[in-house]
């Protein structure tokens, strides 16, 4: 199976999409659900990634993601026309889409990525939708448009205050908890601490809080145990009990420390790409200044 | 016992066969009085710093020596305690004649993988355990070692057989598993080319017959189900989940035991036989069984997806950062090589002073992997006492040799971390031996108020898998028992119609041997199958 890259964006200075050859995953995957995906079979790492949105008949599946890992470093650097070596998916549950009322969308930076096709099905079930999508800056906030198109109301906030309202998303969440007509249904993805605060947000309403965690995995189905949080007092395991949980019930101070268990090496392996990149690129300019002279 | 010289093995091994020579017939007492023959290895000292293969294997006058140890029992005890039913004492009497061709072509006539079950199977509970020159000897440890003439005469249709001539004097030799470069750099990543172009080649394959069969994993069960099935004449596709098929024997035993390219040669017959193999394809996630076998033409399917859900104890702090699933902490370091980490991405945690929970193979190879990587100290926690430990004998003693530490009769109450949630601690109870339990071995009993802590930063979790709820969730149609393994008939059967299955998701955890024979009686059920089936 040729992973083709269809089509390749960048975002901002971080941020990319792509449009991957998947038919397979195209065809089965449900919204929540997520792959995991290798640049290179012999040393690569494999890395999960939410699916942010796929087209079953024209068998393609689209990813958003941020370059800061080595995986993702690598990652970036394909173009279109060029293959992803595996994708493995769709993995984890779907998200339970029910009609509720009003729902709450919480994205936070790429986080809106995988977000979006669950405020699309939450929409077309009939729920009226409310999107808030944060970024730290301006040139972070991702799919806005398209969040636009289905959302009733779609607040922006950035942590800098350089694009829609000065705010963290818990603000205007908190805001909408305050209201008379108070949500029925929030679903918060985004990075572990926005989700935590976010969670924190709703609990004194009894706002039942949906969250997807995106922690370290191996597999991906269930073999490694890499993945467990404590929910609700109990051990389970992102890939295959989730990646959805109920927001109120996760550790997420536990979860933010295991993510955090291989730091040390991901500097190093993050350091490395930087290097080999400006490696290339003194060596462009030198070229090109001798070229010159 | 003290670790002895490949050279100084063989020499002994080139006059007991000169002595035999002398004879004018061999009696039964000059076979039992012929020493077992140890198997040559790397220096405890220096192995447990390197990932090649710790056991160089026999050299050839080894194998035959032991071969002349077997009495040719005419009542074959020794096939009763095989789970496959090898012709052992036939192999073996091949073997000591030097016909090797003929003793591995007995082998295969009932087992599809010598070179791995000749490395892996626990042997001393199984044919050796009923062997009579271990009885006699009385002694189950010195009877004949028939999984090491096994792999001898496999290693030698590969060309593996024995130390080469060349590394005979070197300090450490590299294992003959271990191919070196052009520039004479180990190299670990090629596969064999050709392993199987000696005695028997690729298996013949019959004529096509238009039917096709779905094989989900690629473990030892689903290897046996390809072979058997593809050699009918029906087309096989093996689907994979991960990057590299193999199962456990890629992800999960470590190279220093079984050396992939060996697993690889395996494999890379299964492709020249024509069988076709997806690998990141995950059956019910991907694509569901039920579409493989309505939409997808499959005619059968055989599961043998595994053990694949690794149990935690379920005490405090097992959440905590520095503690792993001995699943995780192998697959880093055997599937995506972590151990190599100036090429690997994945990282895997620097482990300082380890505690790895639990007496089994996986326990020795996640501790054994630890001090390969650098760890200081590694100990082994185990509940029983050493004679219970289900881990087989030869892994605990080479485990002991390179200086793993085995704390007997303790049970983790609790782990400790510090205000960073990082391990730094281990607390464990000491417990005796009560009376036997069903299993018939001695209950171990908590001492009540005998808690101690063991500083560390690294807990390994071995204590066995649960069966993984990817299949049966996606296939209502499967029936499972409470554990969550696929029940199955005789044969194999499931409840859902044209599917099989066999392996660790029948079994629970078992061996690679026991998931051949399953596969083995699968396949020959699914050929049946076909058989009475036209094309549709």
């Amino acid at each position: 199976m040729e992973h083709t890259i269809l089509e390749k964006r960048q975002l901002s200075e971080q941020v990319y999409m792509m449009r991957i050859r998947a038919p397979l995953i195209a065809q089965a995957r449900e919204p929540g659900q997520f792959i995991i995906l290798q640049v290179d079979t012999d040393f690569g790492e494999r890395i999960p990634l939410t699916i942010a949105d796929a087209d079953a008949e024209s068998g393609w599946i689209r990813i958003i993601f941020q370059a800061v890992g080595g995986t993702t470093m690598k990652l970036a650097t394909l173009e279109e026309g060029e293959a992803v070596a595996a994708v493995l998916g769709p993995l984890g549950h779907p998200t339970h889409i029910e009609r509720v009322g009003h729902a709450v969308c919480v994205g936070g930076g790429i986080g809106v990525a995988p977000l979006y096709p669950i405020a699309q099905a939450l929409k077309a079930a009939g729920n009226r939708l409310t999107v808030i999508v944060g970024a730290r800056s301006k040139e972070l906030v991702v799919l806005e448009e398209e969040m636009r198109e289905i959302a009733d109301e779609l607040i922006v906030v950035t942590d800098d205050g350089s694009y829609g309202r000065k705010a963290l998303v818990t603000e205007p969440l908190r805001e909408l908890c305050e209201a008379d007509a108070r949500p029925d249904l929030v679903v918060a993805i985004g990075p572990p601490v926005m989700m935590k605060f976010a969670a924190e947000t709703t609990r004194p309403f009894e706002v039942r809080t949906m969250v997807s965690l995106n922690t370290i995995m191996v597999d991906g189905t269930g073999m490694c145990g890499g993945c467990r949080v404590n929910v609700g007092g109990e051990t389970k395991f992102v890939c295959v009990d989730g990646p959805e949980f109920d927001g109120h019930q996760v550790d997420f101070d536990n979860m933010m420390r295991r993510l955090a268990s291989y730091k040390a090496q991901e500097d190093r392996a993050r350091h490395e790409c930087l290097a080999e990149a400006q490696a290339a690129e003194l060596e462009k300019e030198t070229h090109e200044s001798q070229k010159t002279v | 016992m003290s670790h002895r010289k490949p050279s100084e093995l063989r020499e002994e091994a080139k006059r007991i066969l000169e002595e035999l020579k002398g004879l004018e017939k061999i009696r039964a007492k000059d076979r039992i009085a012929i020493p077992q023959q140890e198997m040559p290895s790397q220096d405890p000292h220096e192995r447990n710093a390197n990932m090649y293969e710790v056991t160089y294997g026999y050299f050839e006058d080894q194998a035959r020596a032991e071969a002349e140890r077997c009495l040719q029992c005419r009542n074959a005890p020794c096939v009763e305690g095989c789970p496959v039913r090898i012709d052992i004492p036939r192999f073996i009497g091949h073997a000591a004649k030097g016909d090797y061709a003929a003793s591995l072509a007995v082998i295969k006539e009932a087992s599809l993988l010598p070179a791995i079950c000749g490395r892996v199977c626990p042997q001393e509970n199984q044919c050796q355990e009923y062997c009579t020159v271990g009885k006699s000897l009385k002694d189950t440890f010195k009877s004949v070692s028939i999984g090491r003439i096994e792999r001898f005469v496999a290693d030698w249709e590969a060309g593996l057989h024995g130390l080469p001539e060349d590394r005979l004097d070197e300090p450490n030799p590299l294992p003959p598993s271990a191919r070196v470069d052009d520039a004479g750099e180990p190299d670990t990543d090629r596969a064999i080319d050709g392993v199987h172009a000696g005695a028997g080649g690729v298996p013949q394959v019959k004529p096509p017959t238009g039917k096709k069969v779905a094989v989900i994993g690629s473990g030892p069960a689903s290897i046996t189900v390809a072979a058997d099935v593809r050699r009918e004449g029906h087309d096989v596709t093996i689907f994979e989940a991960f990057h590299k098929p193999g199962g456990v024997m890629i992800y999960g035993i470590p190279e220093f035991r079984l050396p992939k390219k060996i697993v690889e040669a395996e494999i890379h017959t299964l492709e020249q036989m024509g069988v076709e193999i997806r690998t990141n394809f995950l059956v019910g996630q991907t694509r569901k069984l039920k579409d493989l076998l309505e939409k997808d033409g499959y005619d059968a399917a055989f599961i043998g997806t595994g053990a694949g859900l690794p149990r935690f104890m379920s005490i405090e702090g097992e959440n905590l950062v520095g503690v792993f699933s001995a699943n995780e902490f192998l697959t880093r370091s055997n599937l995506m090589k972590a151990y190599d980490r100036d090429r690997a991405q994945t990282p895997i945690f620097q482990p300082r002073r380890v505690a790895v929970l639990g007496g089994g193979n996986v326990a020795m190879d996640a501790a054994r992997t630890a001090l390969r990587i650098g760890a200081e100290k590694v100990s082994v926690i185990y509940r029983r006492s050493r004679v219970e430990m289900p881990a087989r004998a030869e892994e605990v003693d080479h485990a002991e040799e390179e200086g793993i530490e085995f704390l007997l009769l303790k049970n983790p109450t609790r782990i400790l971390g510090d205000e960073d949630e990082q391990v730094v601690g281990i607390e464990v109870l000491d417990y005796e031996l009560g009376e036997p339990d069903e299993s018939g071995r001695r209950r171990p009993v908590p001492i009540p108020g005998s808690e101690s802590v063991i500083d560390l930063d690294t807990v390994i979790v071995s204590i066995g898998n649960d069966s993984n709820p990817l299949i049966t969730r996606t296939t209502p149609e499967l029936e499972a028992n409470k554990w969550g393994n696929i029940t199955t008939d005789e044969n194999g059967r499931t409840s859902m119609d044209r599917v099989y299955a066999g392996g660790d998701i029948v079994l629970g955890a078992a061996t690679v041997i026991l998931a051949m024979g399953e596969g083995r009686k699968a396949a020959a059920a699914i050929n049946r199958l076909l058989a009475g089936r036209s094309r549709r």
